[in-house]
């Protein structure tokens, strides 16, 4: 079975949430949207307070090529422009909805009858790419980086496949998953319009063995769309194989080389297996993204489940509807383990790139404490990247940024395989990070003289 | 014995050669330095701290040197030696340093324990340039000192310990050189090297960064600036503007009066190297007490008897 060639870990799946079919969440009573819920510049508020709104209302426009529009996920009020403590832990400046009742635009088709590509025929690549950038869709995976962006390759490059990342590899989460086996046909028919958009004849879809239901749904479905060529890729559990570098490599067995280098230069264009369902939804169905299956798990949580959510609702009222908050809390994180931030309250809003919310007890969020390095070099082994690890943390903590540089800390995808692996418990990412966010500073400023 | 006479000859034949060879060398390819820099590097401290803004003493008698063959010693001086290892490097040099103003190291925070409770644990790295990253902090306020000791750290004076009952970094005023080494590592830009008045180095300084709103600022702590512009009224010196929501006391037009100080409602200005302010008096003897605390800017400034005068005008 495939997977990626270099470093890699197992930490411990707990898939708590797997057999729990997906939940519609209630309405908030305010629901919160912060302008920046995707990578580039935050979007713009175009409403004001006292505004009326709709579900699919726009509520602020992209701010530029690399950012996305967003879209009201309730109807109701405009209570204010304000800022609110986003995942990142700073407030950032957000769009504050009173809900009153559910009232829909009407340019929404709320049917779930499945429309194809053989049902729209006349839709070209452009207006594909068009609908997508105006319904504000971003990677689902947690990067959220703009779709329309993706699928707008640099002039010279060639995509030869679209790549599906259903892998899910993070441990706990089961949005993805569930996703899959509820709604296979249509993420098919949103894999194949990612194809019509960049003009490809080839997609993969890259699901972790650890599913061998949504496997097994997913290649029986995809006999349907037989005029494109879809094929379903098992791939052994390894973590980050949900990394795009590691996802290509494991699928097509191509690497991608350092930054500024991007996987369509290997011919891949990546997309989230939600993202090509928020493009169905988009496409087909004229409904924009604002609402998305986010995982609401912990061993100590009574009942981890799975929610479809209209964003800007607050975290705490997920949680709620799983128990409530246990008494052992040790940490709340927004999205996995692995790669998740540590919340500052349980206020946060959902974005557009919470895949989950999990609840670590006490035990197992603190952290141990760090004892000096044993030269084990097992950092090295687990690197995905093949970087070393314990160098670059010590080259950030002496702030050797030019070293740091040569050593292609900006290689670095920050999955934490090396934090994972330490028997030293050495914070190495949290170094590593602040050196990599440094050096790019140091990159950028070089790059505007 | 003939082979022991060989071998001294032999040896001393190939020492007399190769001190010859060394001795030539070291002629033709002798790097003439300015001798001064050798002596101006003698007299500086030596602490190689850079905050003269040289790479060590060695870079800052070099650069002396060459000011002082433009004509000039404007600009250059040794936080750490300050005025009178520059008069011995002005005396080598033959030139005069006119007096520079003392510089103390300010933390621009008042955000103690009691002031500013703990919202969250933070129990990653204890570096503040990494905790910055992650979050806005243990507290409330994205401003505020972190207190991971990044200055503490930074000093190589011993100058800066961190305060365990309030949590924040206090600055020994008797051992800050003002080298700049705390103000660089502080990721928050907290940490001010602030022109004080004086061979006591005093000085008035609202220590507080938070940029929030009054309403926001003050949830997050008690003793937050909420911009409320009473220090800007009460001020004769126009030295207090507010921007972005917090108050700044410029130290060249401040005169050290602390009406300010007395203003604030929220005890965010705070006198430094000068004894505690007596409690507020009432409101019709505010003029005459605002006397004795102008008093000790008398020996700094040639202007501070206006100082006591201006009262007397408002009153």
């Amino acid at each position: 079975m495939k997977t990626f060639r270099i470093g890699g870990v197992h930490p411990a799946e707990n898939k708590l949430s797997a057999a729990e079919p997906i939940k519609v969440a209630e309405l908030p009573k305010v629901a919160v949207f912060p302008m920046g819920q995707h990578i580039g510049a935050p979007a713009k508020p175009v409403v004001a307070k006292g505004d009326k709104v709709k579900v699919g209302t726009m509520i602020a426009e992209a701010g530029g090529f690399v950012s996305a529009p967003i879209y009201s996920s309730v109807s109701g009020t405009v209570l204010k422009v304000d800022t609110v403590v986003d995942a990142s832990g700073y407030a950032k400046p957000a769009v504050y909805i009173t809900v009153e009742g559910d009232e829909w635009e009407e340019s929404i088709d709320r049917s779930t009858e499945l429309v194809t590509l053989n049902d729209r025929p006349e839709l070209t690549s452009k207006d594909i790419i068009e609908k997508i950038k105006n319904a504000g869709v971003v990677g689902m995976g947690g990067a959220c980086f703009p779709t329309h962006v993706k699928l707008s390759p640099p002039p010279g490059s060639k995509p030869e496949w679209v790549i599906i990342n259903a892998v899910e590899c993070e441990p706990y989460l089961t949005a993805d998953h569930r996703l899959m086996l509820e709604h296979a046909d249509e993420i098919l028919v949103g894999v194949t319009l990612l194809m019509k958009a960049v003009n490809v004849n080839k997609g993969y879809i890259g699901i972790e063995n650890n599913k061998p239901d949504a496997i097994k749904l997913m290649t029986e479905r995809a006999k349907q769309f037989s005029q494109f060529d879809i094929e379903v890729v098992p791939l052994k559990v390894k973590y980050p194989q949900g990394g795009e570098k590691q996802l290509i490599d494991a699928v097509v067995g191509r690497q991608v080389p350092a930054p500024p280098a991007l996987p369509v230069s290997v011919g891949a264009i990546l997309q989230n297996v939600g993202t090509a369902y928020a493009v169905y939804e988009a496409v087909m169905k004229n409904k924009p993204l604002f609402e998305r299956i986010v995982t609401v798990t912990g061993k100590s949580l009574a009942h981890p489940s799975n929610f479809l959510v209209r964003m800007g609702t607050p975290m705490s009222q997920l949680i709620d509807a799983c128990g409530g908050l246990p008494e052992d809390t040790g940490k709340v994180i927004g999205g996995g383990p692995m790669m998740g931030k540590a919340l500052m309250n349980t206020e946060v809003p959902i974005c557009k790139g919470s895949s989950g919310v999990l609840i670590m007890n006490d035990k197992e969020a603190r952290r141990a404490e760090a004892q000096p390095c044993i030269r084990c070099a097992k950092c090295v082994g687990a690197c995905p990247m093949g970087l070393e690890p314990y160098l670059l943390s010590k080259l950030s903590a002496y702030a050797d940024w030019e070293r740091a540089e040569a050593e292609d800390i900006t290689s670095c995808i920050e999955c934490g395989s090396c934090s994972f692996t330490c028997p030293s418990h050495r914070p190495l990412l949290d170094q590593i990070r602040l050196g990599k966010a440094t050096v790019m500073g140091i990159i950028r400023s070089r790059n505007v003289k | 014995m003939n082979v022991i006479l060989i071998a001294v000859i032999v040896l001393g034949a190939i020492g007399l050669i190769a001190a010859l060879v060394l001795y030539f060398t070291s002629k033709k390819f002798a790097v003439k330095e300015d001798p001064r820099i050798g002596q101006v590097n003698e007299v500086l401290p030596g602490a190689n701290c850079g905050g003269c803004g040289f790479p060590g003493c060695g870079g800052m008698a070099s650069a002396c040197v060459k000011a002082a063959d433009a004509g000039s010693l404007e600009g250059l001086n040794c936080p750490v030696g300050g005025q009178p290892v520059m008069e011995k490097v002005a005396a080598i040099l033959g030139m005069k340093v006119e007096a520079s103003a003392p510089k103390l190291a300010v933390v621009r925070c008042n955000g103690t324990c009691e002031n500013r409770p703990r919202t969250v644990i933070y129990d990653g790295v204890k570096s503040c340039r990494i905790a910055n990253t992650t979050c806005m902090g243990e507290t409330a306020c994205a401003y505020g000192c972190l207190g991971c000791g990044d200055c503490v750290n930074a000093c190589q004076f011993g100058a800066i310990k961190m305060n365990e009952t309030t949590g924040l970094p206090e600055v020994d005023t008797t051992k800050c050189t003002a080298c700049g080494a705390c103000a660089k590592a502080c990721p928050r830009n907290i940490i001010e090297i602030r022109t004080m008045k004086g061979a006591k180095k005093m000085g008035v300084v609202v220590e507080c960064m938070n940029k929030d709103k009054g309403a926001v600022a003050m949830k997050a702590c008690k003793a937050a600036c909420i911009a409320c512009q009473k220090c800007v009224k009460v001020c004769t010196f126009d030295a207090i503007h507010v921007e972005n929501n917090v108050a700044y006391i410029d130290p060249e037009k401040c005169r050290n009066c602390r009406k300010c100080e007395q203003e604030c409602p929220k005890k965010v200005i705070h006198a430094i190297n000068m004894p505690a302010l007596k409690p507020k008096p009432a409101p019709e003897a505010a003029a005459t007490a605002a006397k004795p605390a102008a008093a000790p800017v008398k020996p700094t400034s040639p202007e501070a008897p206006k100082a006591p005068a201006a009262p007397k005008t408002e009153a």
